[in-house]
C-alpha cells in the first residue's frame, strides 16, 4: 500500500507526505488568517517561518560551504580531488573568526580585516562583471540603426522602436546628470526622461503584483485541487 | 594596523581579482578560484554573525519578558531544530530537512508572498493616487501590463488597446504642458492640446491596429520600459565601477566603519 492510499475501512495509512500536506494547509491558513486581523495562530506561522528560513541559510550554508571548504580538506582529505589535507584554508577560517571580534570592544578593529577582504574581492569583481555583462550589452543595444533594413525594405516599425529606446535611454541619462541645472532643452529632456522612468516604474509594478496573484493562484490551487487528492483519492 | 592594514588587505584582492581578468591564464584561475573560495569561508561565518544578531533579539525578548514573548520560543524553537536536521542528516530527499523544506518552508514563503497580493493595490492607490500627470502614467502603464498577463484583456479589447494607452499618454502630455501652451498659444491652446492627444492616438492606430493586450504589453515591456530601465542601468553600472575604483584605491572607507585607531 502506497502511503496516503485508501483502504477499504476509509482509513488513510498515515505517511510523510500526508502529515505534511496537512501541516501545509494549517501554515496556509494560519497567513491567510491575517487578512481578518492580526492574530495569534498568524503570529506562530510567522515566526515559525523566521527560524525555519533563518535555519535554512544556516544549513545550506554548511553543507555548500563549511563542509567542502573547511572540515574536508583539513579533516577528511579522502573527500577532495587531490586527496591531500589542504592547510592554507586555516587562512580565510581565521579571518572569518575575526568577524566575531565585534562582540568584543576592545578588539573590534580585526573585525575590518575580513570585511576589507570581502571588499576588495566584490570590488575587484565588480568592475570587469559590469562593463561586461551591463555597460556594453546595453550600449551596443541602444545604438541600433534608425533606418533598418529587411528583406531589402525599409522596416518602420523598428526604426521607430529603436528611436524611442535611444531617445529614452539619452533623456533618462540627462534626468540623472545632477552637474548642470535642468532647465531650457535640457530640463524637457529631464522631463521626458521621468515620463520613460514613469513608464518602467508602472511595468515593473504591474509585473509586481502578478507574480503575487500568481502565487495566490498557486496557494488556492493548492487547496481547492492537491489537498483533496491526498486526503481523499479516487477509489480504485 | 588598525586602518592601513584593511586597506591594504583591500587593495591587494581587489588587484588581484582585477588584474586577473586581463590575464587568461591557468594559474591565474586557479588563483582566482581560491580566493572566491576564501571569500565564501569568510562568508559562512558572516551569515553565523547575522544569525547570531537575529537569535540574540529574541533571546533579549524573552529574558526581558517584552511584549509577545512567547512567540520567540517558537522562532528559536523552529531554528535550532531544522538546524540540527539539515546540518545532521542533510539536505537531499528524502530527509527530515527535505521535509521541512518542502511542507513548511515552502509553503508559509509561497503564502507570505501571495499576502502581498491583497495589499499592494491598495497600498499603490494611496501611495500613487493620480495626482500628477507622472504618477497617472505609472499607474496607467501598470494597469495595461496586468491587463495583458491575463487571457481576459484580450477578450476585453482584441484590438486596440494600444490605442486607449497612446490616447491616455497623450492627455497626460497636454495636462503636463497646458500652461505652457496656454502661455505660448492663447486662444489656441485648447486646439493645440488636443492635436497632442489625437496624433498620439492616430499613429498608434495606424501602426497598430491589430495589436492585442498582451502584444501591447510585450511592445510597453521591450521599448519604453527598456529605455527607462538602461537608462537606470547604466547609471548604476557607472556608479558601480567608480564605487568599486574609490573602495580598491581606499578612497572610500565607510565599511571599515568607525572606533579610530590607525
Amino acid at each position: 500500500m502506497e502511503p496516503g492510499e485508501a483502504v477499504a475501512t476509509g482509513m488513510y495509512y498515515l505517511s510523510g507526505p500526508v502529515i505534511g500536506t496537512g501541516v501545509a494547509v494549517l501554515l496556509t491558513l494560519a497567513i491567510y488568517s491575517f487578512l481578518y486581523a492580526d492574530n495569534p495562530v498568524y503570529k506562530f506561522a510567522e515566526h515559525l517561518f523566521v527560524g525555519v528560513s533563518a535555519a535554512y541559510g544556516v544549513a545550506i550554508t554548511y553543507h555548500m560551504a563549511v563542509l567542502p571548504l573547511i572540515i574536508d580538506p583539513l579533516f577528511r582529505p579522502q573527500n577532495t580531488p587531490s586527496g591531500q589535507p589542504q592547510y592554507w584554508v586555516i587562512i580565510p577560517a581565521l579571518l572569518g573568526l575575526m568577524m566575531f571580534s565585534r562582540f568584543f570592544r576592545r578588539y573590534d578593529w580585526m573585525s575590518r580585516w575580513p570585511i576589507a577582504f570581502m571588499m576588495g574581492i566584490g570590488a575587484g569583481l565588480a568592475i570587469p562583471a559590469t562593463v561586461q555583462t551591463s555597460l556594453l550589452p546595453h550600449l551596443y543595444s541602444t545604438m541600433q540603426p534608425l533606418a533598418p533594413m529587411a528583406e531589402g525594405r525599409l522596416d518602420l516599425l523598428t526604426g521607430i522602436d529603436n528611436l524611442l529606446l535611444l531617445v529614452g535611454v539619452v533623456c533618462v541619462l540627462i534626468y540623472f546628470y545632477f552637474s548642470l541645472e535642468h532647465k531650457g532643452v535640457f530640463g524637457v529632456a529631464s522631463r521626458v526622461g521621468i515620463w520613460f522612468l514613469m513608464i518602467a516604474f508602472g511595468a515593473g509594478f504591474g509585473n509586481t503584483v502578478m507574480a503575487r496573484i500568481s502565487l495566490l493562484i498557486g496557494r488556492v490551487q493548492f487547496l481547492r485541487f492537491d489537498v483533496p487528492e491526498i486526503f481523499f483519492p479516487p477509489s480504485p | 594596523m588598525k586602518v592601513q592594514v584593511p586597506i591594504a588587505i583591500c587593495f591587494i584582492a581587489g588587484m588581484i581579482m582585477l588584474v586577473k581578468f586581463f590575464i587568461p591564464h591557468y594559474w591565474s584561475d586557479r588563483l582566482e578560484e581560491e580566493l572566491l573560495n576564501w571569500a565564501r569561508i569568510v562568508g559562512a561565518f558572516a551569515l553565523v554573525l547575522g544569525i547570531s544578531s537575529l537569535l540574540r533579539t529574541h533571546v533579549e525578548k524573552i529574558r526581558r519578558r517584552r511584549r509577545d514573548y512567547g512567540y520567540s520560543f517558537v522562532t528559536l524553537l523552529a531554528f535550532i531544530i531544522a538546524c540540527v536536521l539539515g546540518i545532521g542528516w542533510g539536505l537531499d530527499p528524502p530527509s527530515p530537512f527535505d521535509w521541512i523544506f518542502t511542507y513548511v518552508f515552502a509553503p508559509l514563503d509561497a503564502t507570505m508572498f501571495s499576502l502581498l497580493a491583497f495589499f499592494v493595490a491598495s497600498a499603490a492607490y494611496r501611495t500613487f493616487r493620480a495626482r500628477t500627470p507622472e504618477a497617472t502614467i505609472m499607474l496607467l502603464t501598470a494597469l495595461f501590463v496586468m491587463l495583458g498577463r491575463v487571457p481576459v484583456g484580450d477578450m476585453l479589447a482584441p484590438h486596440g488597446l494600444f490605442v486607449a494607452w497612446a490616447a491616455a499618454l497623450g492627455f497626460c502630455i497636454v495636462w503636463a504642458v497646458y500652461p505652457w501652451l496656454r502661455h505660448h498659444t492663447g486662444q489656441a491652446a485648447p486646439y493645440v492640446g488636443l492635436l497632442i492627444i489625437v496624433a498620439p492616438v492616430m499613429v498608434a492606430f495606424s501602426l497598430y491596429l491589430a495589436q492585442s493586450a498582451s502584444e501591447t504589453t510585450e511592445w510597453l515591456m521591450s521599448v519604453p520600459t527598456i529605455a527607462g530601465k538602461r537608462g537606470i542601468i547604466l547609471g548604476v553600472a557607472l556608479g558601480s565601477i567608480a564605487t568599486s575604483l574609490r573602495i580598491i584605491l581606499g578612497i572610500e572607507r565607510a565599511h571599515l566603519g568607525g572606533g579610530g585607531g590607525s
